[in-house]
C-alpha cells in the first residue's frame, strides 16, 4: 500500500519537472561538460545520467568523482498559476484605478445627507460623535437594494480611503 | 436626511456642540492635530453597529460585577457601548476583565446543556483554529510574494519565450542547451535586446537592455506608488513602527484590513522587483497582522475583545517573520522581543503552531525549487578558530557603526520628508529614486542582481566547480579529491569582483537611507544584511589571502597549516550580516537564532553572538533606540517603552493634571446633574473619561466614566427612553436618588461607569507611576490626596513627562 502510494505520488509529478544534473570539470582532453536528464531521485547517479560518457573503463571512475550532482524538483504548474492570479489581481486593480481616477471624478456627490452640512471639504472626518450616533442608531433607513447598498458600501470606503491619504500624504502624521 | 434633522431640532446643543467637534478629539492636547480621522462611521474595522443590537449581554461596558448583569439584564446593550474611538489607546483592564466574563460566562452555562457544551469547546479551540487559519494564510500569500517577485525581478531583463511565466533560472532549468562555461544563457531566455534588436551582442544590445531594464524599473515604482496612493495609504513603509505601537494598545482602524492587505501584497512585490534597496520581510510580518486581523473577525471570542486580538497579532507576527526568514523559532523570538508588548506565555506556545503552520505552508509551495524556505540557505560546516574573533568584532564594531549612522540620516531625511516640501511630492520622490537607484545600478553586475541573490552569493563557500566572479581562485593545488578546499590564492576575476563589491557596498548604503520610509512597502532586512555580508566577504577574502600569502606569521601558523582551509569568506559575510541587521534594529537573541536556523550550523553561534553584541554595544553608544523605536518617535506615537528604565525622582503631584493654575477637576457626580449639564460639559471640554464623585464638596471617587459611552448612551436614552429630558436627572448609583414629585423620568448610566478605576496618591513617586502604566497598560490614573481626588495622570501625560526628562521635545507626543 505504501509503495502503490509512492508510486502515484511519482506519477503525480510532472516528468518535466525533476531533474537531475551533473556538473563535471575539464578532464584532460574533455572540455567541461553538463549533463540533464529528467528522471527522479532514485535513479539519480553518475552512470545513469552521464551519457555518453566520455571517458573509458578505469577513468569513468575518477570522472565521475569529480562531478557535481544536484537533484532538483519543481512545480512548474504552481510557478504558473501563482503568476497567471498576480497579474489577473494587478490587472484588476489598474482597471478600478483608472476607473476611479479617470472615469469617475467626482466621488462626492451622493454622500450621505449629514456631509452636506459640513462647512468645507477639510472637516470630512473631523470628530463628530453625534452625528454619527444619529446614522449609527437609525440605521432603519438604509434601504434594502443589493445594488445601493454595494453602492453605499463603496462610497464609505472611499471616504475611509481619503482619510487615510490625508492623514499619511498630507498631513503626515502617521507613518512619515 | 430626516434623522439628521431629527438630530437638529434637538435644539442648540447639537449645533453648538457640532463646531466645537469640528476641533476637538479626545484628549486636550488632541486639538493640536487637525482631525485626525474620527469619524467612525467609516470604520470597517469596526462592526457595524447595528450588528450589536440583541447580542450577548456581556459586553456591557467593564468593571461591573456579575451580579449587576442581572439587573441590566433588562435593559438592552447599547450599540457602540465598549468600543473605541481611532487613534486611540484602549483599555486593557476592561478588555480582559471582560474576557474573563465571557469565559466564566460560557463555562457556567456549559453544565446546563449539550449545546453550551459544546460550544464551550469550541470557543476553547478555536484559538487554534485561527492559529492554523493564519498559518496557512501567510504561507501562501508568502509563496505568492516570492514567485511573483522572483518572476518580476527577471522581467526587467528579458522574458522566456517557453512559458512566459518562468523566470531566467526557471526557463533555463529543463533546458539542454546550458553550457560549462556559461552557465546563464540558454536559448529559451531571451534579454530584451535580443527581442528588439535580435542580437546581445555590441554596445548597442548593452544601451537597449540598461533602457529596458529602467523603464520596467520606472513602470513597476509608478505602479507601486499609485495603487498605495488610490487604495490603501496605509500600506506604505515597513509596518513594524506601526503594528508595535498597535500591540501596545493604540488603535489604528483601517491598518490591518482587506484592502491594505491586498495592496500590501501586490505592490510589495512591485517595489522589491524595480530593483530599489529595500527587503520584503518588515511588510512580510505587516501582511501577517492583516490576515491575523481579519480572520479574527470570524470568531466572536477575537472580534469583540481587543486585548485578545492582540494576543493573535503577537502570533501573526511571528508567522510572518517565520515565512520571511524560513525561521519558525526566530520568527517567535523577533515577536516576543520586537514587536509585542504583552506576551503571556500562552501566546508562545499558539505564536509557535502559527509559525510552525506558516513555514510549513510555504515550504510546501516550495517557491524556490530546493524545498529550503530561504533564497540563501547555507549548509557549510567548516569550523572557525579562535583568532578569528578578533574580524568578527570588527565587523561587530562596523555593524554598530553603520546602525548608528544609518538610523540618525535615515531619521533626518524622514524628518524632513514630514515637514518640508518633499513631503508633497510621493509620487515623483519614488520615481526619482527609483530612477537613481536603476541607473547606477545597471552596470555593475553585483548592484544589478535582486539583493537577496547577492547574499546568496556571498554566503555561498566556493566550491571547485562554482563559476561565478567571486570564485574565481586559482587552482593550484594538486590533490584533487573531492572534500574540503585548501585556500588558494585569488584569480582575476576576484579582484574584480572585490572592486565591485566595494562600489556596491557604498551605493547601497548611500540609497538605503533615501529609500526606507517612502511611499511604497518597504523592508529593512535584507539591505542591512547585503551591507554586512558585502563588508564581511571583503574582509573573509582579505583574511583569506592574508593567510595564504603569509602563511609564516604567527597568527596563522599555529592553526593553519599549508594546504588547510582556514578561512571561509563566506562565514565572514554571514557574520558581518547580523552585525548589520543588530546594529540597525538592535535584535538580540532573534537575530542570533534566525541567522543559525537560516546557515543551519550550530556551531557558529558563538561568532553570530560576539559580533552581534559588539554591534550592539557599539551601536547603543552612540544612540539610544532602534530604527523601530526612531520611528515611532517621529510619528509621536504614544508607546509606553517597556524595557528601559524611569530614573527621576517626580511624583506624581508633579505630573498630574489640573495643574496649579488649571481650572478644577472637571468632575460628574453620581446623581445630582442633569441631562443637559453633562452634555455641557461634554461640548466644553475636550477630556476622553470623566471621574464621577460622590459629590463637589467631599470629591469622594465612585468611578470613571468614558466620554464617548456617555455620548451614546444619551443619544440613545433621548432616542429610545420615554421622558428624557434636558432636566432629567443622570444617576450612576443602583438606585433612582429621591426626587420630588412631577420631575421627569430618571436615566440611569450605572452600566458605563467604570466602578474600580485605578488611583495613586500624589506622593506616589513617578518611577511607580510609570511601572503601573506598563505593567497594567492603564491609559489614565486618578490621584487622590487623602482620600479626596486631585486630579488625572493620562498616559499622554506620562510620555510627555518622559519625553521632558530626556530633554527630548515632550510637544511631539502627538495622540494619546
Amino acid at each position: 500500500f505504501h509503495s502503490l502510494i509512492l508510486l502515484l505520488s511519482d506519477a503525480a509529478k510532472n516528468f518535466e519537472d525533476v531533474r537531475c544534473k551533473y556538473i563535471c570539470p575539464p578532464y584532460k582532453e574533455n572540455s567541461g561538460h553538463i549533463y540533464n536528464k529528467n528522471i527522479f531521485q532514485k535513479e539519480c547517479d553518475c552512470l545513469h545520467v552521464v551519457e555518453p560518457m566520455p571517458v573509458q573503463g578505469p577513468d569513468v571512475e575518477a570522472y565521475c568523482l569529480l562531478c557535481e550532482c544536484k537533484y532538483k524538483e519543481r512545480s512548474s504548474v504552481t510557478i504558473k498559476v501563482t503568476i497567471i492570479i498576480s497579474l489577473s489581481i494587478l490587472g484588476l486593480l489598474l482597471q478600478y484605478m483608472v476607473y476611479l481616477t479617470l472615469v469617475e471624478p467626482t466621488p462626492k456627490r451622493r454622500l450621505f445627507g449629514h456631509s452636506q452640512l459640513i462647512q468645507s471639504d477639510d472637516d470630512i472626518g473631523d470628530h463628530q460623535p453625534f452625528a454619527n450616533e444619529h446614522h449609527v442608531l437609525a440605521r432603519s433607513r438604509s434601504r434594502a437594494n443589493v445594488l445601493s447598498k454595494v453602492e453605499y458600501a463603496q462610497q464609505r470606503w472611499k471616504l475611509q480611503v481619503q482619510e487615510q491619504r490625508k492623514s499619511v500624504f498630507d498631513r503626515h502624521v502617521v507613518l512619515s | 436626511m430626516a434623522m439628521w434633522q431629527g438630530a437638529m431640532d434637538n435644539r442648540g446643543f447639537q449645533q453648538g456642540s457640532f463646531s466645537s467637534f469640528q476641533n476637538s478629539s479626545s484628549d486636550e492636547d488632541l486639538m493640536d492635530i487637525p482631525a485626525t480621522a474620527m469619524d467612525f462611521s467609516m470604520r470597517d474595522d469596526v462592526p457595524p453597529l447595528d450588528r450589536e443590537v440583541g447580542e450577548d449581554k456581556s459586553y456591557n461596558g467593564g468593571g461591573i460585577g456579575y451580579s449587576n448583569r442581572i439587573m441590566d439584564f433588562l435593559e438592552e446593550p447599547i450599540p457602540g457601548v465598549g468600543t473605541y474611538d481611532d487613534f486611540n489607546t484602549i483599555d486593557w483592564v476592561r478588555e480582559k476583565s471582560r474576557d474573563r466574563d465571557r469565559h466564566r460566562e460560557i463555562t457556567n452555562k456549559s453544565k446546563e446543556s449539550t449545546w453550551a457544551l459544546i460550544h464551550s469547546v469550541s470557543d476553547a479551540f478555536s484559538g487554534w483554529l485561527l492559529m492554523l487559519l493564519i498559518g496557512l494564510l501567510s504561507g501562501s500569500l508568502a509563496g505568492l510574494i516570492d514567485i511573483s517577485a522572483h518572476w518580476m525581478t527577471d522581467l526587467k531583463e528579458g522574458i522566456c519565450t517557453g512559458g512566459f511565466w518562468f523566470n531566467h533560472e526557471h526557463c533555463c532549468w529543463n533546458s539542454d542547451h546550458v553550457t560549462f562555461e556559461e552557465r546563464d544563457k540558454c536559448p529559451e531566455w531571451n534579454s530584451w535586446s535580443q527581442l528588439i534588436i535580435s542580437t546581445d551582442e555590441g554596445a548597442f544590445a548593452y544601451i537597449v537592455n540598461y533602457f529596458m531594464y529602467v523603464l520596467w524599473a520606472l513602470l513597476f515604482a509608478f505602479l507601486a506608488v499609485s495603487l498605495v496612493k488610490v487604495f490603501a495609504p496605509y500600506a506604505c513603509g515597513s509596518g513594524i513602527p506601526e503594528i508595535k505601537t498597535i500591540l501596545s494598545g493604540f488603535i489604528i482602524r483601517g491598518y490591518l484590513g482587506k484592502w491594505t492587505l491586498v495592496i500590501k501584497t501586490i505592490t510589495l512585490v512591485l517595489a522589491v522587483s524595480s530593483g530599489l534597496s529595500l527587503g520584503k520581510e518588515g511588510p512580510l510580518v505587516h501582511v501577517a497582522c492583516c490576515c491575523g486581523n481579519i480572520l479574527c473577525h470570524c470568531f466572536n471570542k477575537y472580534r469583540k475583545n481587543e486585548a485578545k486580538r492582540r494576543e493573535v497579532l503577537s502570533a501573526a507576527a511571528a508567522a510572518g517573520v517565520s515565512v520571511a526568514f524560513g525561521a519558525p523559532i526566530g520568527g517567535v523570538l523577533f515577536s516576543l522581543e520586537e514587536v509585542s508588548y504583552y506576551f503571556p506565555l500562552k501566546t508562545l506556545w499558539r505564536s509557535f503552531f502559527a509559525a510552525l503552520v506558516a513555514a510549513f505552508t510555504l515550504r510546501s509551495i516550495n517557491p524556490f525549487g530546493n524545498s529550503r524556505l530561504v533564497l540563501f540557505y547555507v549548509e557549510f560546516h567548516t569550523p572557525w578558530h579562535l583568532f578569528e574573533l578578533v574580524p568578527f568584532i570588527l565587523l561587530g564594531i562596523f555593524g554598530g557603526l553603520w546602525g548608528a549612522l544609518f538610523i540618525r540620516t535615515n531619521i533626518a531625511w524622514c524628518r524632513k520628508r514630514k515637514t518640508t516640501q518633499l513631503g508633497k511630492y510621493p509620487v515623483i520622490e519614488v520615481l526619482v529614486v527609483t530612477a537613481i537607484t536603476a541607473i547606477l545600478a545597471f552596470p555593475n553586475e553585483y548592484t544589478r542582481m535582486s539583493t537577496s541573490e547577492l547574499i546568496s552569493e556571498l554566503f555561498n563557500d566556493c566550491g571547485l566547480l562554482d563559476s561565478s566572479k567571486l570564485c574565481d581562485y586559482e587552482n593550484r593545488f594538486n590533490t584533487s579529491k573531492g572534500g574540503e578546499l585548501p585556500d588558494r590564492p585569488a584569480g582575476v576575476g576576484v579582484y574584480s569582483a572585490m572592486w565591485q563589491l566595494a562600489l556596491t557596498l557604498i551605493l547601497k548604503i548611500v540609497i538605503t537611507i533615501f529609500t526606507f520610509g517612502m511611499k511604497i512597502p518597504s523592508g529593512l532586512f535584507i539591505p542591512s544584511m547585503a551591507v554586512g555580508a558585502i563588508a564581511g566577504r571583503l574582509l573573509g577574502v582579505g583574511m583569506e589571502q592574508l593567510a595564504y600569502y603569509h602563511q609564516e606569521w604567527t597568527i596563522f601558523n599555529s592553526w593553519c597549516s599549508q594546504g588547510a582551509d582556514c578561512i571561509t569568506p563566506g562565514l565572514y559575510a554571514m557574520v558581518g550580516a547580523a552585525a548589520c541587521l543588530g546594529g540597525v534594529t538592535r535584535m538580540t537573541v532573534s537575530l542570533v537564532v534566525i541567522m543559525f536556523e537560516l546557515t543551519g550550523g550550530l556551531e557558529y553561534i558563538v561568532p553570530l553572538m560576539a559580533a552581534a553584541m559588539t554591534s550592539k554595544w557599539v551601536a547603543d553608544a552612540l544612540g539610544r533606540e532602534g530604527i523601530y523605536d526612531a520611528h515611532i518617535r517621529l510619528n509621536g506615537y504614544p508607546f509606553l517603552e517597556a524595557k528601559e528604565e524611569f530614573a527621576h525622582k517626580t511624583l506624581a503631584m508633579d505630573v498630574m493634571k489640573p495643574r496649579r493654575n488649571d481650572p478644577l477637576l472637571t468632575v460628574l457626580t453620581q446623581d445630582s446633574m442633569t441631562v443637559e449639564d453633562v452634555e455641557t460639559i461634554i461640548s466644553e471640554t475636550t477630556y476622553s473619561g470623566f471621574p464621577v464623585v460622590v459629590s463637589r464638596e467631599s470629591q469622594r471617587l465612585v468611578g470613571f466614566v468614558l466620554r464617548r459611552d456617555l455620548i451614546i448612551s444619551i443619544e440613545n436614552a433621548r432616542k429610545k427612553q420615554d421622558g428624557v429630558v434636558s432636566t432629567s436627572i443622570i444617576y450612576f448609583t443602583e438606585h433612582s436618588p429621591p426626587l420630588p414629585p412631577y420631575t421627569p423620568p430618571t436615566l440611569k448610566l450605572r452600566n458605563i461607569l467604570d466602578l474600580s478605576p485605578f488611583t495613586v496618591t500624589d506622593l506616589t513617586p513617578m518611577e511607580i507611576v510609570v511601572d503601573i502604566f506598563r505593567k497594567l497598560g492603564l491609559r489614565q490614573c486618578l490621584v487622590t490626596h487623602n482620600g479626596r481626588l486631585l486630579g488625572i495622570i493620562t498616559k499622554k501625560d506620562v510620555l510627555k513627562h518622559i519625553a521632558q526628562m530626556a530633554n527630548q521635545d515632550p510637544d511631539s507626543i502627538l495622540f494619546n
